[in-house]
């Protein structure tokens, strides 16, 4: 299982923007290079990342070779009620890496 | 006007004379060379992305290796190793210089009986990174005393010598002309203060050894081998260098 860091508050005001730093640890091989002896390596990337809240997709993005490795994707949601958010990572050869945190809002 | 043109001048040229070494007041790290946003990607544990090998290291840390693991004889991390990474390199019992990766795979080869990692392998990195952590911000302590002072010169000595094709030394670039360009990048002024580091170019964690043979490469020198005596020397020249400066680790640099 890759190693991937989640930041955001514990706790939230309702209608408070929260802000939400996600880190996955991936090599994000291009395709684009050979070895020394001429052979083709082969594309390993992370494909997609999604975000759901209570099961609601909020974040989603689709991730291409020019993305550097070990991706940090930021984006903000609004707190509207207490749950649970999961992350999940998808990518080449089978690449799977999720991720949950709770948020309490009061 | 005149006169504080020759007075400049004066100052200048005794600048020039006692070029060699940066005086103590003016020695900044190389994170006050990078912009903001790599600044505040350093800043916080959450985007830099050190963690994700500060993470390895903890897992490694407590996992059996060989005999035992490294939590059987250290126990916590974060008392015992706190304080180590800015004593190394240093001296062992038997006399020989080690830096931190060398004296981690000491410990694995001598007391855990596991086979030593490869340097600049993930794993290596990571207990180094992990060791290093644990004296983040606290300043330098290499002393110049019997034990490292005949290794400190000839790391001295290294980095005062003219080499490779372009015959330029460290301290031409990192003493004499920190703060200027060389093609688009500021030059540092070569203190080490947050190894191993996160090197965006790299797109991933990596030695101090690493980067002194990017520079080696630079001026077209041969670079020394990992975990050579030479190296050590070197690296413990800029450690005493850096002495009571702010240790970063694990830092991010452009």
């Amino acid at each position: 299982m890759a190693r991937t860091v989640v930041n955001m508050p514990a706790q939230a005001k309702r209608g408070e923007v929260i802000e939400i730093k996600t880190l996955a640890g991936h090599v994000m091989e291009t395709g684009f290079r050979h070895t020394e002896r001429g052979e083709a390596i082969p594309r390993d990337i992370i494909t997609q990342f999604v975000c759901t809240y209570n099961g609601t997709e909020i974040f989603s993005a689709d991730l291409f070779p020019a993305i550097a490795a070990n991706p940090l994707i930021t984006f903000t949601t609004v707190a509207t009620e207490s749950g649970t958010l999961e992350f999940r990572w998808v990518g080449d050869k089978g690449f799977s890496a999720s991720h949950s945190a709770k948020l309490i809002v009061v | 006007l005149k006169r504080g043109a020759i007075l400049l001048g004066i100052a200048v040229l005794a600048a020039a004379a006692a070029a060699g070494e940066i005086p103590l007041a003016e020695r900044r790290s190389g994170y006050e060379f990078m912009g903001r946003e790599t600044r505040a990607m350093q800043d916080d544990d959450a985007t830099n992305p050190g963690t994700l090998w500060l993470l390895d290291g903890e897992a490694l840390w407590s996992r059996k290796t060989g005999e035992r693991s490294c939590a059987d004889c250290h126990g916590e991390a974060s008392s015992s190793m706190k304080g180590v990474a800015i004593r190394y390199p240093a001296v062992d019992a038997k006399g020989r210089l080690l830096n931190l990766e060398q004296q981690i795979n000491e410990c694995r080869v001598e007391k855990q009986k596991a086979p030593a990692l490869a340097f600049e392998s993930r794993d290596l990195l990571a207990l180094t990174a992990y060791v290093a952590r644990q004296s983040r911000g606290l300043p330098i302590d290499l002393k110049m005393d019997d034990k490292t002072k005949d290794s400190l010169e000839a790391g001295r000595a290294t980095f005062h010598r003219r080499q490779g094709q372009l015959n330029l030394s460290c301290s031409q670039c990192h003493d004499e002309r920190w703060g200027i360009k060389l093609a688009g990048n500021t030059i540092p002024q070569a203190h080490p203060t947050g190894y191993p580091i996160y090197r965006l170019e790299w797109q991933g964690m990596g030695s101090l050894q690493r980067r002194l043979r990017n520079c080696f490469i630079g001026v077209r020198a041969e670079p020394y081998a990992y975990g050579s005596k030479e190296f050590a020397e070197l690296e413990l020249y800029l450690m005493w260098r850096a002495r009571g400066m702010k240790l970063e680790s694990p830092a991010v640099r452009p």
